[in-house]
């Protein structure tokens, strides 16, 4: 659910800029600028807006509406037909919204690849010039939407993935400290499974799940510039990537993994990578921010794993050459096309104003980017999570995302191959490869 | 009498041409290109989708899987079938609930059914491996479904528990064309219960055992529901199947041109079988019902 929000798109890092720096404005005066839902400098004409979303229950919707409604009331003229979708209703419609053209005003765009394809077709508005002042103060969180240095959608939550994990189970297996290095990691399966624990679920079945741990080996193998060039040059040549499935293959051999893993799915019922960790079947899961949300969607009371839920960075390996704070992530962007009227952009700025951010996050509804509205993350897992986020040298976007559907499927399918144990680290390179070849 | 025809088909025909022929022409004409799915179709690539296509281990493999599903389908269920319908076509107490029972499976949908079958078949937790368990024998650590050399095999058995039903009311079906008399005659000159039906009864059930066969064959090689629920084509692609080959390559990796390739070539083989069959095992069925032909 959540991660196919994330599951598209992007061009390079989004090294993001630490904490605050970016943000001149951010503590300023609500009402001024683009702040204020009155910015437009729009003519009389009347136009209709449509935008579609993914916030279709509870607060989250009723908050959109209420922001449909304000922006409405100033703009006279502008009408905002909100659809809150749920998600994959929302990505299937907007497929084939895209294949016949007729795409809504305002829309969610995962960036990367697929945005870079859209703006290849000429059909993805440059919002650098009328978004200057938004984009200056989302800093580094909008690189994963910029292209050739012109900016395409306006990202208004980004998330980092990690090991999210059962506390009690741990202290039952006598582990006292999350893991830092794979060593550690080795040694807590071997603590894990003596006191009959399965250590970590993942749903290879969906196969993106496995693919994000040949990933985050990768941005921990990789330095910076040689992923920067990759994802540029398609050029998966360099020796890192080799490492990257060395590394995995060895967690693979060490069998941490739920039994079936093969066909689990990720988070779609009490089954799942997701529900397993959930329902203390397993000790812990690599997943992304929006974890905490789905555990709770598979538990009866609600809670997930309530109190007893922790998170550490995926684990350093001896010999990296990637920046160890860095972090895997995506997000989601407001972006509009090619042929929308002004005031759609007025509107996206609108919903990355620090009021509209500030509601965001004070309703959990994701990780806000305006570094005004970190403050007001009220969910104390989330609110740790944006500190690793703010702080990390590089935030990469997932790699299928951020080389496109065509690469980033070839990669993904390889992956899990290796997690069925029938493919080796040079297959994967080369699947990449072939499929890179194919794009160029 | 002409104007009336065309009056009373037009309406099919125009539905028939939007949702059947319409449909086919775009995809042939994305097979030629390589396309994103979304902008204009430029990229005009000729031929090279489907070489890309008929090289690719995976989409190969995936053949192999439907002719082995198309195989063991008939091998399975038509012994099994014939079986079942000769004795629930007896004189028997609770007749009608046991044809009913029988039946149910091919009655639920095929998603409902997947979704029941998958957490059936969930290793350690799911209620098969729990009663194996019980009685002592120990499911495979990947589970049914998560073994590549198991996967393809469960697949099978599930398929076989959702469409034996219908094998077996077509049959039934048929056995009530067959005359009585006929039976009757037999057992008057001394013929058992088997002999009856080994010489008389299954080969006058022939045509609908070759239609039911027809159905199968077509049903099999265009298989896609059961095998994406199960197991999306995994474990390690040992359950793919042409049309979750072509699924994955256009919604998953967007590459529209491959995909409608493959959709090209799935629909050209099952076209093919379904011609031969009707050339070389339906022919002596349509022949008996032409009543020209029949007169001989």
């Amino acid at each position: 659910m959540k991660k196919q929000i994330l599951a598209f798109a992007a061009v390079a890092s989004l090294a993001l800029s630490a904490c605050g720096g970016t943000a001149p404005a951010a503590t300023g005066d609500p009402t001024e600028g683009a702040t204020s839902p009155g910015a437009t400098s729009a003519p009389a004409q009347d136009v209709t807006l449509r935008w579609w979303h993914n916030s279709n229950t509870g607060e989250g919707k009723d908050y959109y509406d209420k922001v449909a409604a304000d922006f409405e009331a100033a703009n006279p003229g502008v009408t905002v037909e909100v659809s809150a979708m749920q998600h994959e209703d929302m990505v299937t419609k907007l497929e084939a919204a895209w294949q016949s053209g007729d795409v809504p005003e305002i829309y969610m765009e995962r960036g990367g690849g697929e945005l870079k394809d859209k703006v290849n077709a000429g059909l993805v508005k440059d919002i650098s010039e009328p978004s200057a002042e938004t984009i200056a103060k989302l800093g580094g969180n909008v690189a994963g939407w910029q292209i050739d240095g012109k900016t395409y959608g306006l990202p208004f939550s980004l998330g980092v993935v990690g090991f999210w994990y059962n506390k009690d189970l741990f202290t039952k297996a006598g582990i006292t400290e999350a893991p830092e290095t794979w060593t550690d990691m080795f040694a807590a399966f071997d603590k894990l499974r003596a006191a009959g624990i399965e250590p970590i679920s993942v749903g290879a079945g969906d196969k993106w799940p496995a693919a994000h741990y040949w990933y985050y080996f990768a941005l921990r193998a990789c330095p910076s510039d040689v992923l920067d060039k990759a994802v540029t040059s398609l050029d998966f040549s360099d020796q890192c990537f080799i490492t990257a499935g060395e590394q995995l293959e060895k967690v693979v051999k060490a069998q941490p993994f739920n039994a079936g893993f093969l066909t689990t799915p990720a988070q779609a019922g009490p089954t799942s990578a997701s529900g397993l960790l959930a329902t203390g079947k397993v000790a812990m899961e690599l997943a992304g921010h929006w974890e905490p949300g789905v555990m709770q969607g598979l538990t009866e009371d609600n809670l997930g794993l309530g109190d007893a839920t922790g998170w550490f960075a995926f684990p350093q390996f001896d010999g990296q050459k990637g920046d160890p704070t860095s972090a895997l992530g995506g997000g989601d962007a407001w972006a509009v096309p090619e042929k929308a009227p002004e005031q759609a952009v007025d509107f996206i700025n609108y919903l990355l104003s620090d009021e509209i951010q500030k509601g965001f996050a004070e309703l959990d509804m994701g990780l806000p980017t305006n570094p005004s509205a970190s403050q007001y993350v009220a969910d104390p897992a989330l609110a740790d999570l944006l500190k690793v986020r703010d702080n990390a040298a590089r935030v990469q976007l997932y790699f299928d995302t951020a080389f496109g559907t065509a690469i980033g499927g070839a990669m993904n399918d390889a992956i899990a191959l290796m997690f069925a144990g029938q493919a080796s680290p040079q297959d994967i390179v080369n699947a990449t490869q072939e499929a890179a070849d194919a794009e160029k | 009498m002409a104007i009336e025809v065309i009056a009373f088909t037009a309406p099919a025909l125009a539905l028939f041409a939007m949702f059947v022929v319409w449909p086919m022409l775009k995809a042939i004409q994305f097979s030629l290109f390589k396309w994103k799915g979304f902008g204009p179709l430029v990229d005009f690539v000729g031929l090279k989708n489907y070489v890309s296509v008929l090289s690719n281990d995976v989409f190969i493999g995936a053949l192999g899987h439907n002719l082995f599903i198309v195989v063991a389908s008939i091998a399975i269920q038509l012994p099994l079938g014939i079986a079942i319908a000769l004795l629930l076509n007896r004189k028997m107490r609770f007749q009608g609930i046991l044809r009913t029972v029988v039946f149910v499976p091919y009655v639920l949908a095929e998603v409902i059914a997947g979704v029941v079958w998958f957490q059936l078949l969930q290793p350690k937790y799911g209620v098969i491996d729990s009663v194996l368990a019980a009685i002592g024998i120990q499911g495979p650590a990947q589970g049914f479904l998560g073994t590549p050399e198991y996967a393809l095999w469960t697949v099978m058995v599930v398929l076989t528990w959702k469409y034996l039903g219908l094998a077996i009311i077509l049959f039934l079906a048929g056995l009530q064309s067959v005359p009585q008399e006929l039976d009757e005659a037999a057992q008057i000159d001394g013929a058992s219960w088997w002999q009856t039906q080994w010489h008389i009864t299954i080969p006058l059930l022939g045509p609908t055992l070759r239609t039911w066969a027809f159905l199968s064959m077509v049903g099999s090689l265009q298989l896609f529901d059961m095998v994406w629920i199960l197991t999306k084509g995994g474990p390690a692609n040992a359950t793919t199947t042409m049309a979750t080959f072509l699924i994955n390559e256009g919604t998953k990796r967007s590459n529209y041109g491959i995909a409608g390739a493959a959709s090209v070539i799935l629909f050209v083989i099952a076209l093919t079988m379904a011609l031969l069959y009707q050339r070389f095992i339906l022919r002596r069925d349509n022949e008996s019902t032409d009543p020209k032909k029949a007169r001989r």
